[in-house]
């Protein structure tokens, strides 16, 4: 504040308009340092914990992510911070409230409510509209970590800006190390490529979800930069330093929401004003984000090995209660009833108040204030928050257990368990590995890509009212509903336990590993490594990178099914067609479904598979003919029978799919290739079928005599059929002549 | 050194006409009255590399070079001239000659390279890192950007000649694009991204056309994929995308078969004790050879593919282009003035002692007069090379151009920007800019022509 002014005051007393652009540079650097702090990242990772506290407040080494944050904006210099809340704001605003950190001097917090923001585009958009950022500001994420200074970042930007004003943007990157094998970093982010100008460092590229197998780089990037390094090996860290048009863009851009797959994306990809991105690379210092539990568990660690000094556990930076290094880097408070024979091991903290009982073992992990740890109990790489009891003889491993869990004795936790608030786990019960479990059900899955991470707090969820005692008041039906799913709780976590384990649907499951606390187990690395392998070569067969026509030809020689491959796609899209086709057909027999509807049905299938109506036709027919096989034929004549009467019944839906000769002939390939493969039984009736099909007016005779025609130059096993149908055909052509 | 030399001298190039012609092929055109192929050769000499195999397209430009090649090199190099067919691609020519290759390692050098890297750097690099095949780069040439008043044919637009990823110590080759590539999107491959980490992408350098290859490697990439037939756009682009997933091994084990001696890169046992033996930090192929955390169910086959980047210091250009035929000229007397092999007067010229000048005549630095050339009065001859035997007369002015052997100009003609061959007649006040005249040519007096190819026409 006292910078601010004087900054002022010299600004006014600058008089002369020659002098004017030097003070208005000058006044810009005087301006207070701003930082936006978003204390609701717009996911879902942290399920289903957050569905009852933010993310930003969730104790990270026994302190709260967000204190972290802003003991970090605050020592590098931040004046003022806007803290936008969204979800659980309340809870946010209070723990500000309750923090010293309204009370620092030179260090203003400011809290920002709002109910309805659904991604950080709406919170910039709000921050914007009110009007309150004046120069350069940071933004990060309540959940950053990170001892860096912001010094150099800030003033490459300045530079930057006083040269081309549309450099609106620095980001703040380091190395990683990215698995070659999980393609995610250590943090459990997804795999990220970036192209950066390595004199200029403008970021010119910018992609961290895709499935393809290549990198694309628009070829005008190179004729404007003889040289671009791409990076696998760069880590995003979340911290940007922006310029204010960085908000105006937001606010012209009302459908950004998220800073990277929206703003960046629009930036990088449509050039919105020729606003330019830059990078700023940190060398020693820590810089990381709380994405998932793995990064959760990843940056604990980093913070009890002292990465992020001087943001660590012996160290006041924020009134937490004073904790001693021991040997090993072991972290103890003061005030831990510790049993004689009680092992705690390297890399471990544990909070005051803490009792541990004899014979239990605790490493590499981190035990909350005012826990009740029973005797025989193996704690390994587990996070456990406050006021946790744990009965004798439990296993713990690689789990997350917020607070005011009681797991009762003999219960084993495998790697990657969560337990959520208060959740009780009946005795000796085996919680199997990554499941959640919560008092709350699990939301109906919304498949919608901006989905809140927390629940909207007006739903009024059960709070847990002991920790921070907070406002929401609980609505009669909500009290109701949790008794209620008490009682059906019960029996999901062990007798006596409370909790729901929450499903995963199928899609995430696969993720699980990837984002839990616990450490990738060996067998799922090689699998999939083997499938990496795998992909490596996929991804050369596809080539992608023919560099000239010759080659092309020649991969083809080289791996010989290149093509074929093309083919075999084509081929599995209308098998799988076919079978919905046949699946539907099958359901409109069983449930008595109208023809229109059935046509409703088939016709977004074969919008959805991208065909043509001749293949609906084909399907149906099959569908049908498949039908009549299924029911019970002792006789090819009753076989006959059960195609009648199918074809019969189903004759206005098939024909709706006849409209020209074209599909009738496509029907009897059809039928003539299911006689050969998939349904032999009909090749001793094919004849007969097909006058069925000429008698129910399904096929016109003119479709029969250009099929027979068509064939007559074709091989003698192609033929087999028509030589079936001589007679018919025969029949047909005397009976046309005689119409003439 | 267990090197052998493959020099792709190419036959009559299309693109050179009308300074290439029936009795000049390429590998003839003069630079600073030499033939081009002497400055690979000399090159090669001067690397101690004395047993070539130079490679001709048609049997008539082989007479021609082989002829040449022997009288001027007997008992210097031992050359071998192979005639191979036309328009078969520069890996149709290796084809072609396959039997003769014997050596474990070759190194391929195009004819038409004035350059001053030692080929022995290459061939260094590649052994060094036991590759499959070494590439040289240099920048891009700058074309026609020294004087003003040259040429407006130059600065078409500017030219990318290839697109090229290297790992962050620019030693390996992770990315190339060539051709009609070059012009599209960049698409590079993931997965050798993952394995390198970090990539750096260049459009700023260009192929040299000097490869190092292993012989069992490029012998059997050419068998394998007939239809490859350029090096720099099928061959080499081959064995850079496959790299970390290498087809090579497969069939190592037939050139085992045939006798041949083991390839080293092709056992990963001998790669992974050599691996031990130099403690060196293994580079990404190695790492990804052995796969995550240093084991893999079984380790991937992979092979190096490195580069030599020339300094911009060094020289190096090809001359495949009408217009580098200029710029090379210009710049072998000139700024690489160390090329040419000559020693240059005081004035920075080069005049033979047998030629004759007129009275008030003045030739000025960075020019060159070839021997039993005679010149009129009040002549004047800038930044220009002059063949032997030309006969000119007075009053004229030569800037900026190539004129051959045996060319006779009549009084006042003015050459700017141009390329006259072998004897082409100018006859009296012809006035050229821009322009190339095709051997045996005769121009009529007094017409002027801009920027036009003149030739004979095609009997």
């Amino acid at each position: 504040m006292v910078a601010k002014q004087s900054g002022r005051n010299r600004g006014g007393g600058g008089g002369g308009t020659a002098a004017a652009t030097e003070v208005s540079v000058e006044e810009l650097a005087r301006v207070p340092l701003q930082a936006i702090l978003l204390a609701d990242s717009f996911a879902t990772k942290f399920h289903p914990i957050t569905l009852e506290r933010p993310k930003v407040l969730l104790p990270l080494v026994n302190v709260p992510m967000i204190d972290y944050t802003l003991a970090w904006l605050e020592s590098a210099g931040v004046e003022e911070v806007f803290v936008f809340c969204c979800a659980h704001a309340k809870q946010v605003a209070e723990h500000l409230e309750n923090s010293q950190w309204f009370a620092q001097p030179n260090f203003s917090v400011t809290a920002i409510e709002s109910n309805n923001a659904v991604g950080a585009g709406d919170a910039l958009r709000l921050i914007y509209e009110q009007n309150v950022i004046r120069g350069d500001f940071v933004l990060v994420s309540g959940d950053t970590v990170s001892n860096m200074s912001l010094a150099e970042a800030l003033g490459e930007h300045k530079e930057r800006r006083r040269k081309d004003s549309n450099a609106i943007m620095t980001m703040v990157i380091t190395q990683s190390k990215t698995s070659p094998t999980t393609r995610q970093s250590r943090l459990g982010t997804d795999e990220l490529f970036m192209a950066i100008d390595p004199d200029t460092k403008q970021l010119l590229y910018y992609e961290d979800k895709s499935d393809k197998g290549t990198v694309s780089l628009d070829k005008t990037l190179l004729s404007d930069h003889p040289s671009i390094y791409l990076h696998n090996d760069k880590q995003d860290c979340y911290i940007d330093i922006c310029s204010p048009e960085v908000l105006s863009t937001f606010a012209d851009n009302f459908d950004y929401q998220h800073l990277r797959r929206h703003f960046l994306k629009g930036l990088l990809d449509d050039d919105i004003m020729g606003y330019k991105i830059f990078t700023h690379e940190i060398q020693s210092n820590y810089a990381a984000r709380i994405d998932n539990f793995r990064s959760y568990d990843t940056v604990s660690k980093d913070i009890i090995q002292r990465w992020t000094y001087p943001l660590v556990p012996d160290v006041q930076f924020f009134g937490n209660s004073s904790t001693k290094l021991d040997r090993q880097g072991m972290y103890r408070a003061s005030v831990v009833g510790q049993s004689r024979s009680a092992q705690v091991g390297p890399f471990t903290v544990i909070g005051s108040g803490t009792t541990i009982g004899s014979q239990s073992q605790i490493s590499n992990s981190v035990v909350g204030e005012g826990c009740k740890i029973g005797a025989n109990v193996s704690i390994e790489g587990c996070y456990i928050w406050h006021n946790v009891t744990i009965e004798d003889g439990c296993q713990l491993k690689h789990a997350i257990v917020c607070d005011g869990v009681v797991i009762k004795s003999g219960v084993i936790l495998e790697p990657g368990v969560v337990l959520s608030y208060k959740v009780v786990v009946g005795q000796q019960f085996i919680v199997p590995a990554y499941s959640k479990v919560s008092l709350y059900q699990q939301p109906i899955k919304q498949d919608s890509d901006e989905e809140l991470e927390y629940a909207d707090s007006s739903t009024g969820f059960m709070d847990a009212s002991s920790l921070s005692g907070l406002p929401d008041k609980l609505k009669e039906e909500s009290t109701i509903q949790l008794s209620e799913s008490q009682l059906q709780a019960a029996s999901e976590v062990g007798s006596g336990g409370v909790g729901f384990i929450w499903s995963t649907s199928e899609g995430s499951h696969e993720e699980e590993w990837r984002h839990s606390v616990a450490p990738i187990p060996p067998a799922k690395l090689l699998e999939i490594m083997h499938t990496s392998n795998n992909e490596l070569e996929v991804v050369q067969q596809d080539g992608n990178l023919p560099p000239s026509g010759e080659l092309e030809r020649d991969s083809v020689t080289a791996n010989s099914n290149d093509y074929d491959d093309d083919d075999v796609d084509v081929k599995d899209d209308y098998e799988f067609f076919e079978n919905e086709v046949e699946a539907t057909f099958k359901r409109a027999l069983e449930e008595n479904i109208k023809e229109d509807d059935v046509i409703l049905e088939v016709n977004s299938l074969r919008l959805s598979y991208n065909l043509a109506t001749a293949d609906c036709s084909g399907a149906l027919f099959y569908s049908m003919m498949k039908s009549a096989l299924s029911a019970p034929h002792p006789s090819p004549s009753d076989l006959v029978k059960n195609a009648a009467t199918v074809i019969t019944k189903w004759k206005k839906l098939l024909k709706y799919y006849l409209p020209s000769i074209d599909e009738e002939i496509e029907v009897i390939l059809k039928f003539e290739e299911m006689c050969l493969e998939s349904a032999k039984e009909y090749s001793t009736v094919f004849v007969q079928i097909l006058h069925l099909l000429y008698d129910k007016d399904i096929i016109q005779e003119e479709a029969i005599l250009n099929w027979a025609s068509e064939k007559e130059g074709a091989d003698e096993t192609d033929k087999l059929f028509v030589k079936q149908a001589e007679k018919f055909i025969q029949w047909l052509n005397e009976a046309s002549e005689e119409e003439d | 050194m267990d090197f052998q030399v493959v020099v792709l001298a190419g036959g009559f190039s299309k693109t050179l006409v009308p300074l290439v012609s029936k009795e000049v092929p390429k590998a003839l055109l003069p630079v600073a009255n030499r033939p081009v192929l002497s400055y690979v050769l000399e090159l090669l000499e001067q690397n101690n590399l004395k047993d070539l195999i130079v490679v001709v397209e048609s049997e008539s430009a082989a007479l021609l070079i082989g002829g040449w090649i022997s009288s001027a090199y007997v008992d210097r190099l031992h050359v071998e001239v192979a005639a191979v067919p036309e328009e078969i691609g520069t890996a149709g020519a290796l084809r072609a000659i396959d039997h003769h290759l014997t050596a474990s390692d070759i190194l391929v050098v195009s004819g038409d390279l004035v350059c001053d890297v030692p080929p022995g750097v290459v061939a260094a690099t590649h052994r060094r890192h036991d590759a499959v095949v070494t590439a040289m780069l240099c920048s891009n040439p700058v074309s026609g950007s020294t004087e003003s008043g040259s040429s407006g044919v130059k600065d078409k637009a500017k030219k990318r000649y290839n697109i090229i990823g290297l790992d962050p110590t620019k030693q390996f080759l992770l990315h190339v694009a060539a051709g009609v590539e070059v012009e599209k999107d960049v698409r590079v491959q993931k997965s050798i991204l993952r394995a390198v980490g970090q990539m750096d992408i260049r459009a700023d350098l260009m192929d040299a056309h000097m490869y190092a290859f292993k012989r069992s490697v490029l012998q059997e990439v050419l068998n394998q994929k007939e239809a490859f037939q350029s090096l720099r756009r099928d061959v080499l682009p081959y064995l850079v995308r496959s790299q970390l997933r290498s087809e090579l091994l497969l069939n190592g084990v037939q050139s085992e078969e045939n006798g041949n001696d083991k390839d080293a890169s092709q056992n990963p046992k001998i790669v992974l004790s050599q691996l031990l033996a130099n403690a060196s930090t293994p580079s990404f192929h190695e790492l990804h050879a052995l796969g995550p955390n240093g084991f893999s169910l079984s380790p991937r086959k992979t092979h190096k593919c490195c580069v030599y980047i020339a300094s911009n210091s060094n020289y190096c250009v090809r001359l495949n282009t009408i217009q580098a035929f200029s710029d090379i000229n210009r710049d072998v007397i000139g700024d690489a003035s160390h090329l040419s092999g000559y020693s240059f007067s005081a004035q920075n010229n080069i005049i033979d002692p047998s030629a004759v000048l007129g009275s008030k005549t003045t030739v000025g630095p960075q020019c060159m007069l070839g021997e039993g050339s005679q010149m009129g009065d009040k002549c004047s001859v800038k930044k220009s090379v002059i063949g032997r035997h030309c006969r000119i007369g007075s009053n004229v002015k030569i800037v900026n151009s190539i004129v051959m052997n045996h060319v006779t100009i009549g009084d006042g003609c003015s050459i700017q920007g141009s390329v006259v061959c072998s004897n082409v007649q100018l006859l009296e006040r012809v006035v050229l800019k821009d322009c190339q005249v095709g051997a045996g040519f005769v121009v009529t007096a007094g017409s002027e022509h801009k920027g036009e190819s003149l030739a004979k026409k095609e009997k």
